[in-house]
């Protein structure tokens, strides 16, 4: 008989091997998945984990896409990561992406044909600022109703996807694009364009600023009291409220900073690698970031980590569609396993497994 | 806009299909909270419904064996999250996602064959008199078995969460499982069978999403019914007679959206779209605003981890 006994802390061993566990088991359930489908497991598995970084062939152009994918992976991972330890569930993170995409994308296309090498900049804090609004609108909702913030914020997403298509059909549209629907193309646009910082490299401005972000939230969870409140909190609210935190503050802050993550996100997004505002430009990005947030213990370091192997998992999908004519929807499933693995691991985080009878107590 | 082209008769009738497949996701839902287990994978467990129902139906030729194989299949997956949250205690917050997440790739990876496929027809009833009755008739009388089988459920559950010792079990483990417990009841049983109840519940409401009311599969064709089904829980304040109220006024704006799209209203179409999810917010605020009351019904020991100590 085994039996389950909690432990006085969180084993930290645990907590560092169970996504590697995850992973692993993902890959064996991953594998019979695909056996199902009829493809080769093992190669399935070698296209996805492996082939990406190191075929002869391919490896040159999907490497650079690992930055490009991670990058805004990251960026709304961290954010939310930073609310899921205070107990703060932002879960539209997709909906704030596609309003920061469209608030700064609408300041460049405003100014178009604009010159101006503040335009860019001028982007960013547009897409920020979008993102953190429509994240205002759970986190007011939270703190003077009491509503619940989970909720709110994912019914927002399909309000901002409608707004993403009313945009994309009349007032974002190309006015010479012959009446396709879509804006105009930024890469076209040099001044509103997020070039590569290096090129062939996929380091855009984006994957830079997930960088800052990882070192930002990093300084904030372990040196700075706001990051001790967020822990805090996440422990236990109620000597978090004693320890005088406030929690409506807590609750503005967390979804305000993950909200302006995810805006910039879709801004970096629309800028770069989509190029243009289309009625279908996001791709997931801020419901694989909940994953990553996840997989990466809700830790910026492991988010950071978490965010490339999900960005493989993207990439290496698609090589399967090229390759071994694998369903995109596969790799959909195979992600969601993986956070399911990765939760029932934990139990091994805050429990201690008994083996033996049961003594009569 | 001509307005006189919405014949307020079809309105309403329309309004009994468009609210059945949230009605029965949110009925579902109702019994998972009350027994103190919050799932938020309502979204997922529709979305696999909807193409288990589908897929059985297209192959059996049968509505009524689609129906079936759809709330079986969506069983079977709540008990996914049954299993890590009960027996491996996981966070049900972010197991629910998970649960979502998972649901719609693996319904998408399912749903591959099926697309642009006509399903069986599920037949209307047509009741001697009644069906035939002025008005009354094509409202009330002339649906699929479907909508009475979810009205007559909200009347079981209510029934049976009131009125029954089996229900008045179920609530005391949702609202203390510790006493619950310790009179000896099987805390983690009775949760298990909650949540493979809500997960038939929901799948039922998928599968009546893919074979009535649309009818045919597409991709992520639920387009956050789930999340609608769990604010209406919010919204009845955990009532399963508000839960009707609730999920046929969303029915109702749903299918009035629709016709004033159909009439050429002068709104934007995509206001019209976001209407259904605006006014959800809307009457999540409105219940949520009085603390008191919204608390007062909200099972106490929900979404919260069970462990016997031994």
């Amino acid at each position: 008989m085994i039996r389950l006994e909690p432990r006085r802390e969180p084993s930290r061993v645990w907590a560092a091997a169970t996504p590697v566990l995850a992973v692993l088991a993902t890959m064996v359930a991953g594998g019979l998945l695909f056996a199902m489908l009829g493809k080769d497991p093992v190669l399935a598995i070698r296209t996805i984990f492996w082939d990406p970084l190191f075929h002869p062939q391919f490896a040159s152009y999907s490497r650079p896409q690992l930055l490009v994918k991670a990058g805004p992976l990251i960026l709304i991972a961290v954010g939310l990561a930073l609310g899921f330890r205070a107990g703060v569930w932002n879960i539209g993170a997709e909906g704030q992406y596609i309003i920061g995409a469209l608030s700064g994308a609408a300041v460049a296309l405003a100014l178009y044909p604009a010159d101006l090498f503040v335009l860019f900049p001028l982007m960013v804090i547009a897409g920020a600022l979008g993102g953190f609004l429509w994240a205002m609108i759970p986190a007011i909702l939270k703190t003077r109703f009491n509503t619940n913030e989970i909720l709110v914020s994912l019914l927002l997403v399909y309000v901002a996807e409608q707004m993403l298509a009313s945009a994309a059909l009349g007032l974002l549209r190309n006015p010479d694009g012959g009446g396709f629907p879509g804006s105009r193309n930024l890469r076209d646009y040099p001044a509103a364009h997020n070039a590569e910082i290096f090129a062939g490299t996929g380091m855009h401005w984006g994957v830079a600023a997930a960088f800052i972000a990882v070192i930002f939230a990093h300084v904030l969870l372990t040196r700075h009291i706001t990051g001790y409140h967020i822990r805090l909190t996440g422990q236990s609210p109620r000597a978090a409220r004693f320890a005088g935190v406030n929690p409506a503050r807590l609750v503005i802050l967390c979804l305000g900073i993950s909200g302006a993550l995810a805006g910039m996100a879709g801004l970096f997004e629309v800028a770069g690698p989509a190029g243009q505002i289309s009625i279908d430009f996001n791709v997931g990005y801020g419901f694989t970031a909940i994953i990553v947030a996840f997989l990466g213990r809700l830790h910026p370091v492991g988010i950071l980590l978490a965010g490339l192997l999900m960005a493989l998992t993207y990439i290496g999908g698609e090589l399967g569609q090229l390759m071994l004519g694998l369903p995109a929807a596969a790799i959909q499933a195979f992600q969601g396993m993986l956070l399911f693995f990765l939760l029932a691991g934990d139990v091994l985080t805050n429990y201690r497994l008994r083996f033996g009878r049961t003594e009569a107590v | 806009m001509d307005l006189s082209s919405i014949n307020p008769v079809l309105l309403l009738a329309s309004l009994m299909v468009a609210a059945t497949p949230i009605l029965l996701a949110a009925i579902g839902e109702l019994v998972v909270e009350k027994a103190g287990v919050l799932n938020l994978g309502v979204e997922g467990m529709m979305i696999t419904g909807a193409i288990c129902g589908f897929a059985v139906a297209v192959e059996s030729g049968s509505p009524a064996l689609g129906f079936l194989g759809a709330a079986l299949g969506s069983a079977l997956l709540s008990l996914v999250f049954a299993f890590l949250t009960q027996v491996l205690m996981s966070n049900q917050v972010a197991t629910g996602l998970a649960l979502t997440l998972f649901g719609l790739g693996i319904s998408s990876l399912m749903g591959q064959g099926y697309v642009g496929i006509k399903p069986p027809g599920t037949p209307d009833l047509d009741l001697p008199v009644l069906s035939d009755l002025p008005v009354l008739g094509p409202i009330l009388f002339s649906h699929d078995l479907v909508v009475y089988l979810s009205l007559g459920l909200v009347a079981g559950v209510w029934y049976g969460l009131n009125r029954t010792r089996a229900g008045l079990i179920l609530r005391a483990v949702g609202e203390n499982h510790d006493a619950a417990h310790a009179l000896g009841y099987r805390v983690t049983l009775i949760r298990t069978a909650a949540i493979a109840f809500g997960g038939a519940c929901a799948g039922l409401g998928g599968a009546y999403l893919s074979l009535v009311r649309v009818p045919q599969w597409t991709d992520g064709m639920t387009a956050g019914a789930g999340w609608i089904a769990l604010a209406i829980v919010v919204f009845a304040s955990w009532k399963a007679g508000r839960v009707l109220l609730g999920a046929y006024l969303f029915g109702g704006i749903a299918v009035l959206q629709l016709n004033l799209q159909a009439a050429g209203a002068r709104v934007p179409v995509e206001l019209l779209s976001m209407s259904p999810y605006l006014v959800t917010i809307a009457v999540l605020v409105i219940m949520s605003a009085d603390r008191s009351r919204a608390a007062l019904n909200a099972p106490a020991a929900l979404g919260r981890s069970f462990h016997a100590a031994r």
